[in-house]
């Protein structure tokens, strides 16, 4: 075991170098020049020439990486060319956020998801079914960007209930907090949703079809004990499965909802980055995702080795 | 689903009144994108100087009719064509306590030149030395005379900053900038909002109405309006396009004013192997495309009439704009008379570089339309803003449609893009007649004699070398709360906040 995790993690590193090597690489294959697009409508080529000494762009690629890669190694991720913030303390700031924001979107999808899910299930071509399936079908083809500005429309400047954009800390003050995330969350959360809610039906119908359900029902159960306890136990685990995948592409979403809300999440952040060419930003946060998952994925070949032993002797 | 509705609506209506109750005095301003550094000396985009407006005052501003007037000095004069002389006003404070007087002064104009990374250098690097005459007069010897060096100092340039504060914070001054404006700096989120609270000690106090101000950056121009439509800001530039949403809107109001900034479409006629084309030797190609553009029509399909065609640099509201060179009538026959004189075959094909923007994306197919009846065959080539950028300054486009923001001086909106030497003539533009007049422009300091060299630029450079179509120049549309008095349009787009007032 023990070895067996130091293997696991001597794994992690030359993973993590190769990645970086990928994220610095794959970026200098991006179109334009960060010093014309940090001088803005500065063109004097002094200018260029000092932006391109300060931030080391006149070295060679190689020079340019292994000056970033020591620093990573010191934990030192650079500073923000455009409002020199250091990348480290942005990451921090903004994560925060984003999880918050895609804990209340996963909570938002289970919480419809699921339990259309087993209602169409159990009703299975009756009403209640199709309007299940109905509104699945319309949560996974509506684009975040028209359902997000129809939100606004609605609840922020017909109603007057939401503030249109922006975001608090939920340490700073969680009603206000809930009120700014609540939509961008729903947003997110719908297409989730309808994903959810088309597997959690698809695993409900074998389950109900198979013989212990069937046991449970001839020893006279009543329905909603064989639905809740038998039944939804063991459709769950592939649900379980699949939620757990749709939280990363949860992540990956909030970069256009966070666009249309104006939260200042992970999404925007990097976003942002990209448009204005700020490099130490964009290497930072993807660095820092790449981190977050292999990390995960270690996690997971630990829990995997604690549910099944079998595993462990491999 | 029913049940979680009421409890929804209660949370965000609790959520609501909490809101109104502490931002009773504050001033929401929304912007375009997040500014960038906040310091005057390393900072270059625009809706940085708009942030700027409450934080640091500068020695000059402009007005409505875009006459220099005093700000921080109280007036200036020019003992010689290459000595300028300014006068201090007495008793301005910096947000930190300290007093401004002309060493401080000194020491801005020292920090803009000097300073690595310093982008205001190119826009002063006229300074010779300076001189600190008395603690209220400065003395500027310029290397040269420059009529364009005065409206300088009513941007970035002229913005002074504490010396205490800059000496002890060095290149991180603008994550905590102090200056002297009606308000100083409370905290920054990026990406987020810019909070200032009003500074007592201000030199016009009196004229300051509001406690606090905040600057929320929002990029997307709907999720704009609907934050001012639902009253979570009380200014913000929005499209034209939204201008029938606000009309009936009894708790907003609309604000049109010019602007100083241009579009234009560059064309490529010097900058390397794709100049070598008859559309970048031959001006009478590129004068029957300019020919076969109706910049009214454009006006009205595009923009709802929200902007001014032109056909030279200089925008409507200044004074030097040439009335005797209007934009041109479309004339098909006669460029299709052009196309033929120059012996073109028929359909001819342009390729323009047309940065990812929906209006710009739907002018330039307008545009497209336009130019096939004259014989044109118009590939659009759509690109993302910064790769369009610098696909232009390597010369790879035939025509790229490029704006400026504009400059209150028109050495700024000219010298750079039409002179041989200019830093932003990307399509290589090289006339001597055209160097030699914006070279004496820039040094000639009587209005009158300046505007007739100017006026002698355009039907070269323009009329008939067509090195450049201009088209229109924008409108500023501002979208603002009823409740708001003593908002100011200043063609610069920069919101003043001083006289703002909120009921």
């Amino acid at each position: 075991m023990g070895l067996w995790l130091l293997r696991r993690v001597g794994q992690i590193l030359p993973t993590l170098l190769i990645l970086s090597m990928l994220i610095f690489g794959l970026q200098q294959l991006m179109p334009g020049d960060p010093a014309l697009i940090m001088a803005g409508e500065e063109r004097d080529p002094a200018v260029l020439a000092e932006i391109r000494s300060e931030l080391m762009l006149d070295r060679p690629i190689w020079a340019q990486y292994l000056a970033w890669l020591g620093k990573i190694l010191m934990g030192d991720f650079g500073f923000s060319w455009r409002i020199r913030m250091p990348v480290g303390a942005l990451i921090l700031e903004k994560l925060p956020v984003t999880l918050q924001l895609g804990l209340m979107a996963f909570v938002i999808a289970v919480a419809i998801g699921v339990p259309a899910g087993i209602l169409s299930a159990v009703y299975k071509d009756r009403p209640a079914d199709w309007a299940a399936n109905g509104l699945a079908l319309a949560g996974i083809s509506t684009p975040n960007f028209w359902l997000g500005i129809m939100m606004i429309l609605l609840f922020s400047v017909k109603l007057g209930w939401l503030p249109p954009s922006g975001y608090v800390p939920f340490t700073e003050d969680p009603v206000q907090s809930l009120a700014t995330t609540i939509m961008p969350a729903f947003v997110l959360g719908s297409g989730i949703a309808g994903v959810l809610m088309r597997h959690t039906r698809a695993a409900m119908l074998t389950a109900l079809s198979q013989d212990y359900v069937r046991t449970a029902r001839a020893k006279g159960l009543p329905e909603r004990l064989v639905v809740a306890k038998h039944a939804l136990r063991n459709a769950l685990i592939p649900v379980v499965t699949l939620g757990t995948i749709e939280l990363g592409r949860l992540l990956a979403g909030a970069v256009l909802t966070e666009q249309i809300f104006t939260i200042p999440g992970f999404g925007k952040l990097i976003v942002d980055a990209v448009f204005n060419r700020d490099y130490p930003v964009v290497q930072g946060v993807v660095m820092a995702t790449a981190l977050i998952f292999v990390l995960l994925s270690l996690l997971a070949d630990l829990l995997y080795m604690a549910i099944n032993p079998r595993l462990r002797s491999a | 689903m029913t049940r979680k509705t009421p409890l929804l609506a209660a949370l965000a209506l609790g959520a609501g009144l909490l809101a109104t109750a502490a931002q009773a005095q504050t001033l929401r301003i929304g912007l375009r994108e997040d500014p960038d550094i906040l310091d005057p000396t390393l900072a270059r985009t625009y809706v940085g100087r708009i942030v700027f407006a409450g934080l640091c005052d500068k020695l000059f501003d402009i007005n409505e009719k875009l006459q220099i007037v005093p700000q921080l000095a109280t007036g200036y004069n020019w003992e010689g064509p290459k000595t300028l002389r300014i006068t201090l006003r007495q008793g301005v404070k910096f947000h930190d306590g300290e007093i401004m007087d002309a060493e401080a002064v000194v020491y801005s104009l020292k920090r803009h030149m000097t300073m690595q990374g310093s982008f205001r250098r190119s826009e002063i690097n006229t300074i010779e030395s300076l001189d600190v005459v008395d603690p209220q007069t400065l003395r500027i010897h310029l290397k040269e005379p420059s009529a364009a060096f005065l409206s300088q100092l009513t941007d970035r340039a002229g913005m002074v900053v504490s010396p205490k504060a800059a000496e002890a914070a060095g290149k991180d001054f603008g994550t905590r900038p102090v200056c002297n404006g009606p308000f100083r700096f409370v905290e920054r989120v990026a990406q987020d909002r810019i909070v200032l609270e009003k500074f007592p000690g201000y030199w016009d106090a009196g004229n300051v109405h509001v406690d606090r101000v905040v600057y929320l950056p929002i990029a997307d121009s709907s999720v704009r309006l609907a934050n001012l439509q639902s009253g979570a800001l009380e200014v913000t530039e929005i499209a034209p396009t939204d201008i029938p949403a606000i009309k009936g809107n009894r708790a907003l109001r609309i604000a049109v004013g010019d602007s100083l900034a241009y579009q234009s479409i560059l064309f490529n006629v010097g900058n390397g192997s794709r100049a070598d084309t008859p559309f970048g030797k031959d001006a009478r190609i590129r004068r029957a495309f300019d020919l076969a553009i109706d910049r009214d029509a454009l006006n009205q399909v595009v923009f709802e009439g929200m902007v001014t065609p032109v056909a030279q640099p200089l925008p409507p509201a200044s004074p030097y704009y040439d009335q005797d060179f209007p934009p041109p009538q479309r004339d098909v026959e006669k460029a299709r008379a052009l196309l033929k004189e120059a012996g073109v075959r028929t359909p001819f094909v342009v390729e323009m570089t047309v940065p990812t923007n929906p209006e710009l994306r739907q002018a330039a197919e307008v545009i497209q339309s336009m130019v096939a009846e004259a014989g044109f065959e118009l590939r659009i080539s759509s690109m993302e803003f910064a790769s369009s950028l610098a696909a232009a300054h390597r010369g790879e486009f035939q025509a790229y449609m490029s704006a400026w923001s504009g400059r209150i001086d028109p050495d700024g909106n000219t010298w750079a893009f039409l002179h041989s030497r200019g830093a932003s003539n990307d399509g290589r533009y090289a006339n001597p007649e055209v160097d030699r007049l914006l070279d004496a422009a820039r040094a000639e300091m009587d209005e009158g004699k300046r505007r007739a060299l100017y006026d002698q630029v355009w039907p070269i450079a323009i009329g008939k070398d067509q090195s450049r179509s201009y088209l229109w120049s924008r409108k500023l549309v501002f979208g603002v709360s009823s409740k708001l008095e003593g908002f100011r349009m200043v063609p610069d787009g920069i919101v003043r906040v001083q006289g703002l007032k909120l009921d």
